[in-house]
């Protein structure tokens, strides 16, 4: 069977576009995917999405955005997997292009956040969690992060400030990225003195919530028409893998074993090893989690992920990039469109077209997005194609 | 109106009514129709002790709607005397700092309150301080 290939990509800068409203955020980015992918008519069009039905009070995005992309008739259909919808409508593309029933998908991950501000919005991001269990006592996401960060300090005893090198790497690499939330480096010293959002998670371990919207388009290779010029990106491993829903029903919250199964499968599938990567794409919507999802993956030995961020290995110059466009802190957080973003900067990267960013040589990303505490994690082996 | 959803599970926000495994005699909280230990199926009720210990926590300043009048407040994964872990809030802890380990037991408390528009308030566990000679 032919590759499947990412044959163009879109992508709006993340932030507060009182202005624009969800439809539009997701049809700008759908245009610019199929642009990029020399005009190829897609058949099928998956969306990432969390918030739309609380937040902006609109369900059923599968005809609405094909509609107002002026495609409708097409096949379309939303992928709600909290945090990781992005990655889970990628993956949901890359099934039906790989199974030969769709030649030609458009993956649009979209999140309107400022339709609602303050408690509303905090509540409707909390539905995410376990409504009746967890949600019901007032917890947030942001309070599942304080919750495992809390244990984790006190299992392993870690330097309480080590976890600034996340955020600041994030900052760090954002500089370069036009479509990043927050294009300014931060100091150890603002970490430092930033203000508690739950203890122990204070407000620069924590990405920003915004709106947003990336596309792809995904076909077999043989179908890429002529005229695109841009290097291909192919996708070889996919993995989807499910853990408790509720953090207290974990007898390890630390063990992160969704994250863990999703990159042995994508890897197994791609027949690499982690170590094979040139970067990782993880999910830093919490400091900690970054952290765990660097030991999920293999790389860090249990209790030790933090040691990563302070020897340079994580740097865009070192052994193992990551968050290289500027991650969910510095790029920011829209929810469900993260996950598409992510694809998005891996094959920029792959593609070569990460400008001040761009890693030398990237040949292969590992990128991973999660859903709450790694309720589920989405994992995808990218190449660069030859030739 | 979400009252149906609040009444279906009161006996697990007023007493902790989990199950106890017909087969393998593990401690479930809350009640699932499947036992996560051995995969059979789930059914005799048991009403937990609960008594329990701080297995983590936080402190939270930002709240959803709904919780906004206990800011700032902090909520735990408390690790039952029987096994299983529930998240909680805490309350009545006065001076005393939180710890992990720390030894806590269940109160009925207030846990939501939407204010006068809707009318909404759900009473529930909360977790306070046990004095350390109960244990
Ligand atoms: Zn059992």
């Amino acid at each position: 069977m032919s590759d499947v290939v990412i044959a163009g990509v879109g992508q709006i800068p993340v932030g507060e576009h009182w202005d624009v409203s969800l439809r539009s955020q997701a049809v700008r980015a759908v245009l610019a995917a199929i642009k990029d992918a020399g005009g190829l008519k897609p058949q099928a069009m998956y969306i990432g999405n969390l918030l739309a039905p609380t937040v902006s009070h609109q369900s059923n995005l599968g005809a609405l955005l094909p509609d107002w992309s002026n495609l409708t008739g097409i096949e379309g259909i939303t992928v709600e997997a909290a945090g990781a919808s992005g990655g889970g409508a990628f993956r949901l593309g890359y099934l039906a292009v790989a199974s030969g029933f769709v030649d030609t998908a458009v993956v649009v991950g979209v999140e309107k956040i400022t339709d609602v501000v303050g408690p509303e919005l905090e509540r409707a991001i909390a539905e995410s969690t376990d409504y009746d269990y967890e949600l019901a006592q007032g917890l947030t996401l942001t309070a599942q992060a304080g919750l495992v960060m809390q244990l984790y300090l006190h299992q392993y005893k870690p330097p309480r400030e080590a976890f600034a090198a996340f955020p600041m790497l994030a900052h760090e690499n954002a500089v370069g990225n036009p479509f990043a939330m927050y294009r300014k480096p931060i100091s150890q010293k603002a970490y430092d003195s930033a203000p508690m959002v739950s203890e122990p998670v204070n407000l620069m371990d924590m990405a920003p919530y915004a709106d947003g919207a990336a596309a792809v388009v995904l076909t077999r290779r043989d179908l890429v028409p002529d005229s695109v010029s841009h290097p291909l990106v192919k996708v070889s491993g996919s993995s989807v893998a499910s853990d408790t829903l509720a953090l207290h029903d974990r007898s390890d919250p630390l063990a992160f074993d969704a994250a863990r199964l999703s990159v042995e499968g994508a890897c197994r599938q791609a027949g690499i090893l982690p170590q094979d990567v040139d970067f990782f794409e993880l999910t830093d919507a919490f400091s900690i989690y970054a952290v765990l999802s660097l030991e999920a993956a293999g790389f860090a030995p249990r209790g030790e992920g933090w040691k990563l961020g302070l020897d340079g290995t994580l740097r865009r110059d070192g052994k193992l990039p990551i968050l290289t466009m500027g991650g969910f802190k510095a790029r920011g957080n829209p929810l469900g469109a993260a996950g598409v973003y992510q694809i998005v900067e891996a094959a920029l990267q792959l593609r070569g077209e990460a400008g001040s960013n761009q890693i030398p040589n990237a040949r292969r990303a590992l990128v991973q997005n999660l859903g709450g505490p790694a309720s589920t994690a989405v994992a995808h082996v990218l190449e660069r194609v030859n030739g | 109106m979400e009252n149906p959803r609040h009444w279906r599970i009161r006996k697990q926000r007023y007493a902790l009514v989990g199950e106890v495994c017909p087969h393998c005699e593990v401690k479930i909280f809350p009640p699932r129709d499947v036992c996560p230990n051995c995969g059979g199926e789930a059914k005799t009720q048991f009403a937990f002790s609960g008594k329990g210990t701080v297995f983590s926590f936080t402190v939270m300043n930002d709240a959803p709607a709904g919780y906004e009048k206990n800011l700032p407040y902090a909520v735990a994964l408390v690790k039952l005397e029987e096994g299983p872990i529930v998240t909680a809030q805490l309350t009545d802890l006065g001076d005393q700092p939180v710890e992990i380990g720390m030894p806590v037991e269940m109160v009925t408390r207030r846990i939501r309150d939407d204010g006068d528009e809707k009318g909404i308030i759900v009473y529930g566990y909360k977790f306070r301080p046990a004095f350390a000679s109960q244990h």
